[in-house]
């Protein structure tokens, strides 16, 4: 196998030929780490990059495979979305609040990824706190789609969905709290799942909407997310969100046949605003599911048109809340000479937090403070309800739910950065999973105009297995997981900074 | 009286846990700053709380012990808003649904009647770190030891009148926390503090707008304050001028007070259900196994000394006050099987003896094993109640338990009659110009003659002599002088 | 639904961001144009739906009373801005 064959590989394949000794862990890190330096510049994936400490990973895990005992991931190369704690690096969130910040532990999912023998590339660019959908936020700069660099990655997990799609790194973690892993995986056409809430720990992932966050697998199959996933899940007793139930083998059914599988298909997620290529290629993707013997099933979901609205009382709230902390005492940014405390808060907070973090504390203040409350943020949560009751109705009916993942392919930088509820209208599909608190996923069904599209397939609580197993299936009878853009190479240009 | 007082008392009660309502933490008093403060006290990214059982179970045991309804499903809120020694910028706190719902506590007053206060309830919260502004020229120094520290904050019903009534009832909350269990109690320590929300009114009218003095961690300071504050709201009223709705400080060393600058109401918290935190589910079975083994309170185990100790009203209330105290009476109580000498020797000389050297009942030297046996060797005659006291002596200096020091002392009472009556006569033989007075004195002033006769036979006996056989012996031998000579 | 710059400036307190006079009314347009997108929940009608603060209905677990947690502070305050004798500084609070 030639090296140059080695990005072109899925994480099974990696984990089959280091298991066949064609290549070692250093190799094969080397050959990312090369490309990374070839290729970052480019499209701006990474916040830091760990070469040294990948290399000694890597040589490491090399011994452990050569004394026989080791688990499948030993070796492997991977990504952590910037949000992720990793003990000794620099752990930003896309932020300036937190550019000094290194912490002192591990999140537990990277624990998790370590103590199999995985290898930490770096940690990937993101949407400053995992608050936008295009990846324009960062205080590092915007990261660039690879399939065509005047657009957007998607977001919040841009950076991790474009690594992936330049092929600089084999699967990468993402988040997810209203559509971050599922859209950028759309965008970037990569594959991307966010577990049912409580499946995977949250502890030292840093919190944006804690009711909605979680963490998930995103790669160029569903075979390797499941692969991940395995990894990632399982209960915490750290995270008192987390949920007690036992990890399922994701691989173990993967292949099982979708024959008299019930798909539900939303009208609600089929009507105007969305891209009319888009549509094509969802409903060409559920013809395929169909000859495979799935069985398509109108279904409606009445109350999506209040998942939006209440996902941007929810999500601020919490916001609001939760980066309280962030007040220059005990870490992060501290503004210079602060002449009293309230100085060095309210100057510290504004110049550690960008535009859209800022918007997003302050409409979240405004839904929980007094006289507001009621109309808001209780409101939402009533909302919140009404939407997971579709869902539980539907899935009396139907195994999953599939639609489109976005209602368009990827737009273009400072198409939307103006206009907020626009860039908050990308994620109508993708939020109301997060509010229920479902399970979903994203794997790409198409192109148009040279852009990937995805289908987003949904599935019942704690059904992580049957999504991976529709979405398997799906991907061998098909071959849009298998396209990616060719490399664009721009060496010596500095981080581009949006304004 | 002109002025009606209305009271109403919020106190934050420190847990006895050993380690932080939602961290690993240690709690323990004292150390060195930040020593005790892991990434969660200290609100680092993404760390999550996870609750401390044991806050639960003390929370119960005090909802039970004031007559409360335990909250089968209490959830906990945010409280949002800024200030150093809040490292995550809110407050985890319970709003809707606390952990204890309304119960009440009886007080005592001066005239012997009993008044009930109703509380309102209580809820679990995590206690904030300290903040130092005197060490520092312009610059405050945080310390978050003390930050997610277990608190039970209490809230009675406006229902006390009187800066007495508030310091009765807050010396019994004191006084049940200790007992349960719960609470060190140490004031000084910041263990218990008291927040007092004082108004005032004439007879007949609506609630008066009131005040809140915050932080106030001794009772004499809670007293003071109470007393300046309704004294400063009459004067203000009677000068014709409002009492603003603020929040004050009250500094107990120069009794004055002063008005935060009014960030309570310009503070909205903002509260919210935290969504790290599920709602806690406590099942009845869980409740019932609480009470099953909740200690005896003072008030009741008082009412058991008076009844089956046949104690008074005071040794009981003493003796009961202090829960090791009163397991240290019982035991000595129950070994001697005479519970009122062991209430006089535990009211009377140990006591004198702890509160003279400092010393707690927990590191006194006397055993209560040890006391009791003394005890019992009062009621055989081995020694009298005279002698003990040197038996005392020489216990608690450490010389060995009762009957050693006993017998190296050679402190046996001499209790043969045989041996008493030769002595009594001696006595009686050798000091005839006495004995002549006796004779010819007043029968009423004869008794106080005795003590001259009795003193030189215990003399002559080195204090052996059974006292009550000299005594009885000495007034036979009297007595057949006298009728000897009327024959 | 219109804020104002009263309102907003109440809510950059709250939330201690200094905003200043270049960027207060794009924050307030912007901050407007979100409301308008919330307020769509108004429309709903909710009266008897209990409201979802937990995705799962499930309940939370106890942990046992024991001390886990050790002296880090060296570790911790290297993060920090500014401390002298164990202690995090911050400009002085005035009451």
């Amino acid at each position: 196998m030639s090296s140059q064959d080695i990005h072109e590989k899925t994480i099974a394949e990696i984990i089959a030929a280091l298991n066949a000794r064609e290549f070692s862990s250093v190799e094969v890190t080397r050959h990312y780490l090369d490309r990374i330096k070839k290729l970052n510049s480019a499209y701006n994936c990474f916040i830091t990059i760990c070469e040294d400490s990948a290399l000694i990973q890597a040589k490491l895990a090399d011994q452990k495979r050569a004394t026989g005992e080791f688990s499948d991931f030993c070796g492997v190369p991977i990504a952590h979305k910037d949000i992720f704690c990793t003990k000794g690096v620099r752990t930003s969130c896309g932020s300036k609040m937190l550019d000094n910040f290194v912490p002192p532990y591990d999140a537990t999912v990277v624990e998790k990824f370590s103590s199999e023998g995985a290898v930490v590339l770096g940690k990937t660019n993101m949407d400053e706190f995992a608050m936008g959908s295009s990846n324009e936020t960062s205080y590092y700069g915007a990261v660039k789609n690879p399939w065509d660099i005047r657009t957007v990655p998607g977001g919040s997990s841009g950076g991790s969905a474009a690594a992936i799609a330049a092929q600089i790194s084999p699967g990468a973690t993402g988040t997810d709290t209203g559509g971050s892993i599922r859209q950028p995986a759309a965008l970037c056409g990569i594959s991307g799942l966010k577990p049912t809430y409580g499946r995977v720990s949250r502890w030292g992932m840093i919190a944006f909407a804690s009711s909605l966050d979680q963490a998930g697998p995103m790669a160029k199959t569903a075979e390797d997310c499941a692969l991940m996933l395995k990894i990632m899940a399982g209960y915490d007793s750290k995270d008192s969100t987390s949920t007690n139930i036992i990890t399922p083998d994701y691989v173990e059914k993967i292949s099982c046949s979708v024959n008299g599988l019930k798909i539900g298909v939303p009208e609600e997620y089929f009507q105007d605003g969305l891209n009319l290529e888009t549509e094509k290629s969802v409903l060409e993707a559920l013809a395929e599911l169909e000859k495979q013997g799935a069985i398509l099933v109108p279904i409606s979901l009445p109350h999506s048109h209040l998942a939006v609205p209440a996902y941007y009382v929810i999500a601020p709230a919490e916001a609001s809340s939760n980066l309280s902390r962030f007040d220059g005492v005990r870490y992060g940014h501290r503004c210079e000479n602060p002449k009293d405390l309230n100085d060095m808060y309210t100057r510290s907070r504004a110049e550690g937090f960008g535009d859209e973090v800022k918007r997003r504390i302050l409409v979240g203040t405004y839904c929980l403070s007094a006289g507001y409350y009621d109309a808001y943020y209780r409101k939402a949560q009533q909302a919140r309800r009404l939407i997971k009751q579709d869902f539980v109705s539907a899935f009396h009916e139907v195994d999953v739910i599939i639609g489109p993942t976005c209602p368009n392919p990827a737009f273009e930088f400072g198409a939307k950065s103006n206009d907020p509820v626009e860039m908050y209208l990308e994620d109508i599909f993708t939020i109301a999973t997060n509010l229920a608190g479902l399970p979903g996923m994203s794997v790409p069904c198409g192109l148009v105009d040279e852009k990937p599209v995805g289908i987003q397939i949904i599935g019942n609580y704690f059904k992580e297995a049957l999504i991976l197993n529709v979405a398997h299936q799906y991907q061998s009878i098909t071959g849009w997981h298998q396209h990616y853009p060719k490399d664009k190479e721009i060496p010596n240009i500095s981080k581009m900074r949006l304004e | 009286m002109e002025w009606e007082t209305v009271i109403g008392l919020e106190v934050h009660v420190q847990l006895a846990t050993k380690s932080k309502i939602f961290s690993g933490s240690s709690t323990t008093f004292g150390s060195q700053p930040n020593t005790q403060a892991s990434a969660l006290d200290l609100g680092m990214p993404g760390t999550l709380p996870v609750p401390n059982e044991e806050a639960f179970r003390q929370a119960i045991m005090f909802g039970l012990a004031i007559n409360a309804k335990i909250e089968k499903c209490s959830i906990f809120e945010r409280k949002n808003y800024f200030y150093p020694d809040l490292p995550k910028g809110y407050q985890t706190t319970q709003l809707e649904k606390p952990i204890v719902g309304p119960g009440n506590i009886d007080i005592e007053l001066s005239n012997g009647t009993k008044k009930t206060i109703r509380i309102h309830h209580a809820h679990l919260e995590e206690d904030a770190g300290k903040s130092l502004h005197e060490e520092f020229q312009q610059m405050t120094g945080v310390d978050l030891n003390r930050a997610g520290t277990p608190l039970i904050e209490i809230v009675s019903e406006p229902d006390l009148s009187s800066a007495e009534e508030a310091t009765l009832f807050a010396k019994k909350l004191h006084s049940i926390v200790i007992s349960l269990g719960i609470c060190d109690g140490e004031m000084a320590q910041g263990s218990m503090r008291f927040d007092v929300n004082v108004s005032i009114r004439k007879p007949g009218e609506t609630l008066g707008t009131r005040t809140e003095t915050k932080n106030l961690n001794s009772f004499k300071f809670m007293e003071d304050a109470i007393t300046m504050e309704v004294q400063r709201q009459i004067a203000l009223i009677e000068d014709g001028k409002k009492v603003a709705q603020e929040t004050r400080l009250f500094n107990g060393e120069t009794k004055k007070s002063k008005s935060l600058r009014s960030k309570e109401e310009a503070n909205d918290y903002r509260y919210f259900p935290c969504p790290d935190l599920l709602p806690v589910v406590i099942e009845d079975q869980y409740i019932e196994e609480i009470r099953r083994t909740l200690p005896e309170l003072p008030e009741a185990k008082c009412r058991r000394f008076r009844e089956q100790y046949s104690l008074s009203n005071y040794d009981a209330d003493i003796l009961s006050s202090d829960r090791l105290l009163g397991q240290y009476f019982e035991a000595v109580a129950e070994k001697s099987g005479d519970a009122k000498i062991a209430a006089n020797w535990i009211l009377g000389e140990l006591l004198a003896r702890l509160n003279s050297t400092g010393l707690s009942i927990t590191l006194c030297p006397v055993q209560s094993e040890d006391l009791a046996e003394m005890i019992c060797r009062i009621l055989d005659n081995t020694i009298s109640g005279k002698m003990a006291k040197e038996v005392f002596d020489g216990m608690w200096k450490g010389d060995g338990n009762a009957d050693s020091i006993i017998n190296s002392r050679g402190l046996k009472q001499v209790s043969d009659s045989s041996i008493i009556e030769s002595l009594v006569i001696d006595i009686l033989q050798s000091n005839p110009t006495q004995v002549d007075d006796y004779i010819k004195a007043e029968v009423a002033k004869r008794s106080k003659m005795l003590g001259y006769f009795i003193g030189k036979i215990m003399k002559a006996s080195k204090g052996q002599a059974n006292p009550k056989q000299v005594n009885e012996i000495l007034r036979v031998q009297l007595s057949k002088l006298i009728n000897n000579i009327k024959l | 639904m219109i804020i104002n710059h009263k309102e907003i400036m109440k809510l950059a307190e709250l939330a201690r961001i200094q905003l200043n006079d270049e960027t207060i009314k794009e924050t307030t347009n912007s901050i407007v144009d979100v409301l308008s997108l919330i307020n769509q929940l108004g429309a709903e009608k909710t009266i008897d739906i209990q409201p979802m603060a937990h995705p799962t209905d499930a309940f939370q677990c106890l942990r046992a009373d024991v001390v886990t947690e050790f002296d880090q502070r060296q570790i911790f305050q290297n993060l920090a801005p500014l401390t002298e004798n164990g202690l995090y500084l911050v400009p002085k609070v005035i009451d």
